[in-house]
């Protein structure tokens, strides 16, 4: 879970990390009167969780309060990079000397906890190792010994720093290391670390934490909310559904993440395009189960066609039949169904949905493999 | 030969009185699975599908001379139950458990470099070696014995190549599932490294999935060390960046993890990359003649 820049922010503080002094708000009212509270020059920053944030126009900066103001009135509501601005965090403008990076990463290839900083800041990280490799400064650590100081002194050294900037660096990595195990976060970023004459300041702020460790961390949970977009996404987590909207008007179930993936790339692949991806999970033989998943796909208004992918195995399928055709009995929307069910008794499954079909006048479609199927989806979705 | 399990692989089942436990118990001994032995704290005494239940892994150990462990044990529970494996000085361990957060991982795996043990998983189907042994719960019927031997980061996706591939009359000589996680325990190297090495393997097939950078490190290392004919799969060709597709590996970011980076890097490595499954069976009856 990627947190927003203002949560991510208001923890560092907490931690004793400098931010820019600011709030958060969600009218052209308040930005203006917040820009007051700061004396007018601000920068105001879509809160939105997009890569790219600044080149697509999500942040700003405003000399007074009434440009502050007019400024908030295109933000809020506008789309960055497809992502709806509901928020905006409006801070004082920072007088930068130098701009610096520093973060922390889970490295999964290495199975290892990292520090990563550089004298280079204010870019991806990726195109300043890509480009200035050398400026790159990695400090590995073993995440049972926990970081030893010797190593962040080590690597400071070697990068140059001295006097105040090297004890307010030191600093700064001590605290980012202990937010991550704190919070368990896969990422952590300070891009970029402005150097002030008053020292080190975050301007921006960036926490990623650990979905499986969530439930280790409740207040964690409760900013959650406010951290997704999309309206179908949200509810699909309230409901426990693995959901994801992808736009196109071909709905996909699945039973597995690597299947749902593949009916994706295959009905791609025929010429058509995915309007979700939505892995079912275990538990089918709860006919309930594939009742909320359907009828959740059946929500999305773009869907024209849906192609259900269930390879079951030991479910029974007569249970995963039960489900559609409950899903189709609570639904007021009438959309062919592309389906490839496989498992236990799927001939008495695929029997209960023939039967459904036709008395309902219900287009259902059965298909043996999954390029039969992500075909016939491409043909009902250019027909509809 | 296979590898990881065969015939003679001895499986305790960590997790053997709860319902996925004692179901896919029920289902290895139905495969032929030397299952000697579960491991269920308080209940030791019980009996389990005629499988003998003890408190302890050490003390399971010790009565059944098993070398393989299954673990089929909650998120919250399962690290402890990985570290009492290790610690039984078992050969193989199998993680079935989904959701075993990232910083018991990272301690996994540091414990892992301290022990003998091999881990499977977390968050994985298991292995089988057809005709020999199933140690997890990949469905019987989608395999038949032969020397395709096959890697993968998906699980019912798996199933439906291997059923492709049976049904084609291509045999398999061992299934490895090494899960979606993002830090699996035995990695696609290890696995291909294995394979290499087995006589009864003549091709490899190995499927991934967008996110990590692990096929692009597989891809490599069959670059310098695989001679064996190698097809790949990759799942999630279409995925939009920065979106989870369920699985905590399967994410893109940046532009790291793409299927283009992996696509690319396997080809590169005189892998053949196929665009559909009908392209599998195809390629891989061809390159095994």
């Amino acid at each position: 879970m990627r947190l927003h820049e203002y949560q991510a922010k208001q923890i560092f503080s907490k931690h004793g990390i400098r931010i820019p002094k600011g709030r958060v708000a969600k009218t052209p009212e308040e930005v203006r009167e917040i820009a007051e509270e700061l004396g007018g020059r601000v920068v105001i920053k879509a809160q939105v969780l997009v890569g790219g944030r600044g080149k697509a126009g999500g942040i700003k900066k405003a000399e007074t309060a009434e440009e502050a103001e007019r400024i908030a009135k295109d933000l809020l509501g506008s789309l960055i990079r497809g992502h709806r601005v509901d928020k905006l965090l409006v801070e004082e403008q920072i007088p930068i000397e130098k701009e610096y990076y520093l973060g922390y990463v889970v490295d999964k290839s290495r199975r290892m906890p990292a520090v990563i900083f550089s004298k280079v800041g204010g870019m991806d990280i990726e195109e300043i190792a890509s480009k200035h490799p050398e400026k790159i400064h990695k400090i590995y650590f073993d995440p049972l010994w926990g970081l030893h100081d010797y190593q962040i002194r080590r690597e400071l050294f070697k990068a140059g720093f001295r006097g105040d900037e090297f004890r307010g660096m030191f600093n700064l990595i001590r605290t980012l290391v202990d937010i991550a195990f704190e919070y368990e976060a896969e990422l952590t970023e300070i891009n970029p670390l402005a150097v002030t004459k008053d020292g080190f300041i975050a301007v921006d702020a960036r926490l990623n934490v650990d979905d499986n460790a969530l439930y280790r961390h409740p207040e964690l949970l409760s900013l959650r909310d406010a951290t997704e977009v999309d309206e179908l996404e949200r509810e699909a987590r309230l409901k426990g559904l693995n959901y994801v909207r992808v736009g196109g008007d071909i709905g996909v179930i699945a039973n597995g993440a690597g299947l749902a993936m593949t009916t994706m790339d295959l009905i791609h692949l025929m010429g058509g395009k995915p309007a979700n991806f939505l892995d079912t999970g275990g538990g089918l033989a709860d006919p309930e189960k594939m009742k909320n998943c359907l009828l959740h796909v059946l929500k999305d208004e773009n869907v024209k066609v849906i192609f259900i992918n269930i390879f079951a195995e030991i479910t029974r399928c007569e249970k995963v039949a039960e489900g559609i055709i409950l899903a189709l009995e609570e639904s007021d929307r009438r959309v062919p169904l592309v389906v490839k069910l496989v498992g236990t008794n799927e001939e008495i499954g695929k029997e209960m949905l023939r039967r459904y079909a036709e008395e309902n006048n219900a287009p259902i479609y059965f298909v043996d493999t999954i390029e039969e199927g992500a075909k016939k989806a491409v043909e009902i979705a250019k027909e509809v | 030969m296979a590898i990881l399990v065969d015939e003679n692989t001895k499986v305790i089942v960590q997790g053997i009185t709860g319902f996925q436990g004692s179901f896919q118990t029920k289902r290895m001994l139905e495969y032929g699975t030397k299952v000697v032995g579960g491991v269920s704290p308080g209940k030791g005494g019980m009996e389990v599908h005629g499988v003998p239940v003890f408190n302890t892994v050490e003390e399971a150990v010790n009565e059944t001379d098993a070398d393989t462990s299954i673990i089929y044990v909650p998120a919250r529970f399962a690290t402890d139950a990985i570290f009492e494996a290790f610690d039984a000085g078992l050969r193989l361990v199998v993680c079935v458990t989904e959701g075993i957060p990232l910083y018991d991982e990272m301690r996994i795996h540091r414990r892992l470099r301290e022990v003998k043990s091999m881990l499977l998983g977390p968050n994985c189907p298991g292995v089988i070696s057809p005709g020999k042994s199933k140690v997890g719960l990949l469905p019987d019927r989608c395999f038949t014995p032969g020397n395709l031997g096959i890697v993968s980061r998906s699980g019912t996706l798996t199933y439906q190549i291997s059923e492709n591939l049976t049904k084609a009359g291509i045999g398999q000589s061992t299934v490895v599932g090494i899960g979606g996680d993002p830090m699996p325990g035995l990695t696609f190297i290890d696995i291909l490294e294995m394979f290499e090495e087995d006589d009864e393997t003549k091709a490899i097939l190995m499927i991934g999935e967008i996110g990590g950078t692990a096929e692009e490190e597989a891809a490599e290392f069959i670059k310098r060390k695989i001679s064996k004919p190698v097809v790949a799969f990759i799942a999630g060709r279409t995925a939009p960046p920065g979106k989870r597709m369920g699985h905590a590996g399967a994410i893109i970011e940046g532009s790291t993890g793409t299927a283009e980076s992996k696509i690319e890097a396997l080809r590169d490595a005189g892998v053949y990359v196929a665009e559909t499954l009908f392209d599998i069976v195809k390629e891989v009856k061809r390159v095994l003649g």
